[in-house]
């Protein structure tokens, strides 16, 4: 003797916010049934597995069916199938929407394919969620690329409008197809140690000083791309490192600055000019796809390292930073100094950003 | 051509992708009725195509108007190959014939395919032109209105209950063979779709015709059921209570207050509601050509008669000739109607004088496998005899009515089991002398005037006595209906009486069973809960005549079963009576399944109930004993504690006040008990064991054994919870506005081939049980809260399959006010918790009404607390419903309280549609959302006559939908759970969908008739159908019905703004 069927079926649609998540977080039913069995919500009423068991299948049908509608959801608030009050669809699609960020960090860069079934077994193994919330997470990046990738104005608008997340988690996302559209490389063991809200910060910096809306909010353009034409700007940077002179001038204008306001002064002295030229080469390369993509490997060993095998205290590297950029203003025959200020601006804030163990 | 009806198609979306190569689709629709099609345009190439046709006019007699539905097709465009059919959607245009209902259906409703199920959604917008009078018209009954609900609609008054009405019409199925033929394409059951909603058309035209050839204006607690009979046809059946409605006009509210000035002065000008007479309903058959249904064998076997049980008992001298007057005055005015039945379960204030017992018939019939055109129908005879005998068992019992009448049919094969059940009851006979004076039919009940007369003067005096009581004046109303209606010297059958213990002048059994909702006016004492019996009995597979006469033979021992364990567990719970009362017997291939559910409660007007004992049959032996004892204390313990649960705790208090206080009545008793037999006072001075009917279990006996055991096992209701069967749990009155309409199915597979009768009610025993347990584990966040309505219907598909479905609704209530509904345990149930000061005030609001406001009010209350016959004067006093008044004074309370505020009520509404959401998101999901704003109307749904909270302000309609799913992709969907899931989810979608396209946000007296599930999993298939009805209604909070009426008004004409640019 079996139970062969077992629906509840209500006119207003029960969901438990809880088993909303472990359905979200990829457990089939009976891990789900003994997660919430040992989890205690049910130890005050006194049940057996069979009823949390016929609960539990319930609720799972309900979110499968829904799920349908999540891919889309401004089909949720006029589809007639669930009778579900506005809040509890917003929970729904936020929930919905929410990615693990160790998740998030081993998919950002790559580009979002249909190749990934393997690449997610790994990402599941290795961070600890489950495949099925690997699945779900990583459809969900895929979907928001694919619709907001074509479509003209800002991208965090366009990513909130279609799918009804909230502000911070639009944020996440438009950083997660800035930097799958754009390939930045963000495997590479020297990168590691960065997170995955470092990277959402540097894309926001990008995202937001580097592309064509960033200029032009009028302009009805990709928000996705890093403008061409700033990129290819860049190169003239180049005079600050070729023209001696200006090296010269420009590093003793820093230490003029700094002098007895960093410890790292000496260091700082003697290694000037490779830092500067690192900086510098960094920009004028971005002229090219490759370059673009090792943005931040590149950042990191010619940059980030040196100071960091150096111990430079991060308050230091803000002061040198700061004045680093500022000086350039003073140098007499620079003449490009928009440019670099909107280089520098996005470069210091990453540094920082990127700047720890 | 009386009619015109006009569709306008205007846009789809969400359809589904037709074309996989520009994943797109080409749709266009077509618009049919009768015999007429219309097409749109082709919309290429959208998902969302945006039509905007024009008007499609269908000039038709108002005949067709009500048999046929609107049919509307997507379709998919295809050049080189047939069109593609995306789905379907039927429309009911019955609501728009009636002027009183909805003016147009307007608005999303989902496009429907049987194997794909709900395909997008398509707006449409729907009128319908009638252009002479409805009246005149023979054939068509346009402008009768329907209600699923079984009372008197709420914005209505009942000028005239007509009587019984019922209809059948039968057709042959299309496809009736489902599991081995369900890979014929879907055409089939879409052809049975439609067959079906034009058979429930035609049905409700020949009712309506019904209806108006007696003279009235609408159907309440209309019933319409399906029998699916396999090859010999479908099987369309419909009763319901015809009555003669007004509308309301003012909200009931201010009507009703006409009770709270001194009632017997404008009841007697008010127009009184009566029950016109004897007109009979019945026709001769009226079957299409298609009747196919020979008669073939059939079986009745003799039906018990439930009302109480026990022995003994003793004359009353007093009450005697009285009751018989009564009886005689009202049966000979009822007795000239065919059938004196009403469908309806819940009565005015009074209208029931005493209520007799359930009375129930069944019989086994043999579905004849042979067609024969020629054959004359047999269906219609088939219930005549059983109404017969219905009929016969009121009379035994002294009653001239039944009410809360239904009937139902189990079939498995070619057997049928037909089934009617009912209250036997005595009628309040100034009801009926009302229509004695009033009504203008040639049936009127005139002849019957020379008796009353004779019996005025007893009539006064018993109850002008009853009214010299002082505080207990409101007795009689709360207890008549208790009184017995029969003759104790001549008892239908042995049962217990003794004497009322609310006014100790009448005789009352010791325990009650009827199938209506407890009487507003009854005095209950604590609260009810739902009890239910189960049963499953082994039967031989067999074939014809030999299987029918097995299952009859076994029939009277399931439902004496079932009536002992009913019985028991009511002991148990240390109540009385029985409510709602529903027992369902289901034939499978080897089994019968028996399910009672009813709602027990303590009627405080009845005899406290005995204990159970336990006796042993070799008292020698000592751990036998001790085995024994230990059972007896547990029982014992179980009754201490259930009445604890369930605050009944009176009986001592009870007597002694109605005992000492008041001089005359206590002489009178005391007159009585002594004349009484002396084996009542010996009784009931053993109260330590309770009263010596205590039930006697023999524990020798293996059936007792069982017995036992099923007592004992029915787990208690979680704390916080609380569940019935009936519209409204006795004993809780503060519903919050929470309300939760769920429908659950399950299907049991008994995988053990040689179960015996024990093992297998274990089973169902625990399936029933279990699935309660987890309806409150689901619903465990609504606490504190009741099921109501809890409604169990038990089918047995296949060989090893039971299926138990249930419907219900979830409805949570005030905690703090629990506690004070459990100090006034004597309270009425309809009564609000009701305090001495807010009855004092009240009575100032009352004084203040001016006499023409009186006047209007007095018209347009219920028929409750109407009544013109001069006899009658007095005891109106007492029976016009004293509760009705306290509830409506209050009610008058809140709407003054909110006038005065409207203002700040004002404020909290638009506060409370801001969006919780930060403010950049909620701008986003405006720009997204089309601009109906949230778009989706919600729509309540409840099984029940009313919302809690809330006034229905207009009734738009029923709601009666057939629904066929099929698939042939059966694990894809999620198994047979996962595909009923959807389905159901789907059902419930398109009643909704239904009722906001015509206007309403909600759906009252909902029920699912019928949930058909049969699978076949080896080849991937499964099918299911259903049936749902109810009465679709606008409500409006009571907190904004200020607004919300303007509202309305606007909203009315709405159509044109409600479709989208």
């Amino acid at each position: 003797m079996s139970v062969e069927l077992e629906v509840f079926v209500g006119n207003n649609t029960m969901m438990d916010e809880d088993v909303y998540q472990l359905w979200l977080d990829g457990y089939a039913v009976n891990d789900a049934v003994r997660l919430r069995m040992e989890a205690g919500e049910l130890r005050d009423c006194d049940v057996s597995t069979d009823v949390v068991l016929s609960d539990t299948m319930d609720q799972f049908r309900t979110f499968q069916m829904c799920e349908k509608l999540l891919h889309s959801p401004s089909k949720l608030a006029n589809q007639l199938l669930f009778q579900i009050p506005p809040q509890k669809q917003a929970m729904m699609i936020e929930r919905y929407y929410q990615f693990d960020r160790p998740f998030a960090r081993e998919v950002l860069g790559k580009k979002l394919s249909k190749g990934m079934k393997k690449d997610l077994d790994d990402i599941s193994s290795k961070t600890g969620i489950l495949v099925k919330s690997c699945r779900r997470q990583f459809d969900n990046f895929k979907r928001v690329f694919k619709v907001v990738e074509e479509l003209q104005g800002p991208l965090v608008d366009n990513v909130q409008r279609h799918f009804l997340v909230s502000d911070s988690l639009a944020k996440d996302y438009a950083a997660i197809v800035f930097f799958a559209n754009s390939r930045f490389e963000t495997g590479k063991r020297k990168l590691q140690y960065l997170s995955f809200q470092d990277f959402a910060f540097c894309a926001g910096q990008l995202i937001s000083y580097w592309t064509v809306g960033a200029v032009d909010k009028m302009m009805e353009d990709i928000d996705v791309d890093l403008e061409k034409e700033f990129l290819h700007n860049l190169k003239d940077l180049k005079v600050l490192i070729n023209n001696k002179d200006m090296l010269d001038q420009h590093k003793s204008l820093v230490c003029a600055q700094l002098r007895g306001r960093i410890k790292v002064f000496s260091e700082m002295d003697a290694n000037f000019k490779n830092l500067s030229r690192a900086l510098v080469n960094i920009a004028a390369n971005l002229t090219h796809n490759k370059d673009v993509r090792d943005l931040f490997i590149d950042l990191v060993e010619k940059f980030i390292e040196p100071c960091k095998s150096d111990k430079w205290p991060v308050g230091d590297l803000r002061l040198f930073l700061t004045h680093y950029t500022s000086t350039a203003h003073m140098l007499e025959t620079f003449r490009y100094k928009p440019i670099w200020d909107r280089y520098m601006g996005v470069i210091k804030s990453c540094v920082l950003k990127m700047y720890h163990d | 051509m009386p009619g015109k009806l006009k569709a306008k198609i205007v846009a789809g979306r969400h359809l589904p992708v037709m074309d996989r190569a520009s994943d797109l689709t080409d749709a266009f629709v077509e618009v049919k009725f009768g015999n007429t099609t219309f097409k749109t345009d082709v919309y290429p190439k959208s998902l969302n195509p945006q039509w905007n046709s024009g008007w499609f006019k269908f000039e038709v007699d108002d005949e067709d108007l009500q048999d046929e539905p609107l049919q509307i097709t997507v379709l998919d465009h295809d050049t080189y190959s047939a069109n593609d059919a995306i789905g379907k959607v039927y429309i009911d245009i019955d609501p728009l014939l009636c002027s009183e209902a909805a003016t147009v259906i307007s608005g999303w409703l989902p496009i429907y395919d049987t194997i794909h199920g709900i395909r997008g959604e398509i707006n449409v917008l729907v009128k319908v032109d009638l252009f002479n009078d409805l009246n005149r018209f023979r054939q068509s009954s346009c402008g009768v209105k329907f209600f699923c609900t079984t009372s008197i609609p709420r914005c209505y008054r009942a000028v005239m209950v007509h009587g019984f009405v019922e209809e059948l019409v039968v057709n042959e199925d299309p496809e009736y063979q489902w599991i081995d033929r369900i890979r014929t394409p879907r055409a089939s059951n879409e052809a049975r779709q439609r067959l079906i909603s034009l058979m429930s058309g035609e049905l409700q035209r020949k009712i309506g015709l019904k209806v108006l050839e007696m003279g009235g204006n609408a159907v309440v607690g209309y019933l319409q059921c399906f029998d699916l009979e396999g090859e010999s046809g479908i099987v369309v059946r419909a009763i319901g209570t015809a009555c003669t409605l007004e509308k309301l006009t003012n909200p009931p509210s201010n009507a009703q207050h006409t009770a709270n000035s001194s009632p017997s002065k404008d009841i007697r000008e008010s127009p009184a509601a009566c029950v016109s007479g004897c007109r009979s309903s019945h026709s001769s058959p009226v079957h299409g050509a298609a009747s196919r249904l020979a008669q073939g064998f059939s079986v009745s076997y003799p039906t018990l008669l439930f009302s109480g049980m026990g022995s003994g008992g003793s004359a009353g001298k007093e009450a005697g000739p009285l009751k018989t007057l009564l009886r005689q005055q009202t049966q000979t005015a009822l007795e000239q109607r065919e059938f004196p039945f009403f469908t309806l379960s819940s009565f005015p204030p009074g209208f029931l004088s005493h209520v007799g017992g359930v009375v129930s018939a069944r019989s086994v019939k043999l579905l004849d496998r042979i067609h024969n055109p020629d054959e004359p129908e047999t269906r219609d005879a088939w219930w005549e005899e059983l109404r017969q005998e219905i009929k016969s068992h009121a009379k035994a019992l002294g009653c001239h009515a039944v009410v809360g009448y239904s009937e139902s049919t189990s079939i498995c094969e070619e057997v049928c089991i037909l089934s009617a059940a009912g209250t036997a009851a005595v009628l309040n006979c100034r009801f009926l002398q009302e229509s004695c004076q009033d009504t203008l039919t040639e049936h009127r009940l005139s002849r019957q005037l020379p008796l009353f007369p004779s019996g005025s003067d007893k009539v006064e005096f018993d109850l002008g006595s009853s009214a010299s009581l002082g505080c207990e004046d409101l007795a009689p109303p709360g207890c008549g209906f208790c009184h017995i209606p029969y003759d104790e010297l001549n008892m239908p059958f042995p049962a217990q009486l003794s004497y009322c213990c609310c006014c100790r002048r009448a005789k009352v059994p010791d325990v009650l069973f009827t199938t209506i909702d407890l009487p507003t006016e009854a005095t209950i004492t604590g609260k009810g809960c739902l009890i239910q019996a189960r049963l499953c009995r082994l039967k031989k597979k067999g074939q014809g005549e030999a299987n029918a006469t097995c299952i009859s033979s076994l029939l009277p021992f399931m439902e004496y079963e079932l009536h002992t364990q009913l019985l028991n567990k009511l002991k148990l719970r240390g109540m009385n009576a029985l409510f709602g009362l529903r027992i369902q017997i289901s034939v499978g291939e080897n089994m019968l399944v028996g399910l009672a559910s009813a709602t027990g409660v303590y009627l405080s007007a009845l005899p406290s109930p005995g204990g159970i004992q336990i006796a042993g049959k070799n008292p020698g032996d000592l751990s036998y004993e001790q085995h024994v004892s230990n059972m007896q204390r547990k029982i014992n313990d179980t009754i201490t504690k259930n009445r604890d649960i369930y605050q009944i705790n009176p009986p001592e208090v009870v007597e002694e006040v109605i005992g000492s206080p008041i001089p005359e009545p206590r002489q009178r008793s005391r007159l009585f008990r002594s004349q009484s037999e002396s084996s009542d006072e010996l009784s009931e001075l053993d109260l330590s064991h309770g009263k010596k009917d205590a039930f006697v279990l023999e524990i020798d006996d293996t059936d007792a054994v069982e017995d036992i055991h099923c007592l004992l096992t029915d787990a208690p209701t979680p704390p916080g919870f609380f569940s019935c069967n009936t519209e409204i749990m006795p004993g809780i009155h503060n519903w919050t506005s929470g309300l939760q309409m769920f429908t659950s199915v399950r299907v049991f597979r008994l995988s053990n081939a040689n179960l015996t009768n024990q093992g297998l009610n274990k089973i169902f025993n625990e399936l029933c049980e279990n699935l309660l347990k987890s309806l409150y584990f689901k619903l465990r966040s609504m606490v504190p809260c009741c099921l109501c309505h809890l409604n169990f219907a038990v089918a047995v598909p296949e060989d090893e399959l039971i299926q138990v479905a249930v419907t219900a609704v979830a409805m949570s209530f005030h905690k703090d006010q629990i506690q004070d509904s459990n100090k006034s345990g004597e309270d009425r149930t309809a009564m609000k918790v009701i305090t001495e000061d807010q009855l004092q005030f009240p009575m100032e609001l009352s004084a203040e009404t001016t006499p023409a406001q009186l006047l209007s009010a007095a018209k347009n209350s219920g028929p409750s607390d109407c009544s013109t016959s001069g006899l009658a004067r007095a005891p109106s006093v007492d029976y016009s419903s004293f509760a009705d008044r306290c509830s409506t004074w209050i009610e008058q309370l809140r709407l003054r309280a909110h006038t005065i505020r409207r203002g700040s009520i004002k404020t909290t509404s638009s506060l409370e549609r801001g969006s919780p959401l930060p403010d950049g998101r909620s701008r986003s999901l405006r720009s997204t959302r089309s601009f109906h704003g949230s778009s989706v109307a919600v729509v309540k749904m409840t099984p029940l006559s009313f919302i809690p909270g809330a006034k229905i302000i207009k009734y738009l309609g029923i709601i009666n939908m057939f629904f066929i799913r099929e698939t042939t992709s059966l694990r894809e969907e999620g198994g047979v759970s996962g595909f009923l899931h959807t389905f159901i989810a789907e059902v419930f979608a398109m009643v909704r969908a239904h009722v906001a396209a015509l206007g309403g946000n909600a759906v009252v007296s909902y029920s699912m008739k019928e949930c058909v599930f049969m699978e076949n999993p080896n080849k991937n298939q499964a099918q299911c159908l259903i049936n749902v009805s109810g009465d679709a209604v606008i409500f409006t909070r009571e907190t904004d019905l200020e607004t919300s009426s303007t509202q309305l008004q606007a909203a009315n004409p709405q159509s044109n703004e409600d479709t989208p640019a």
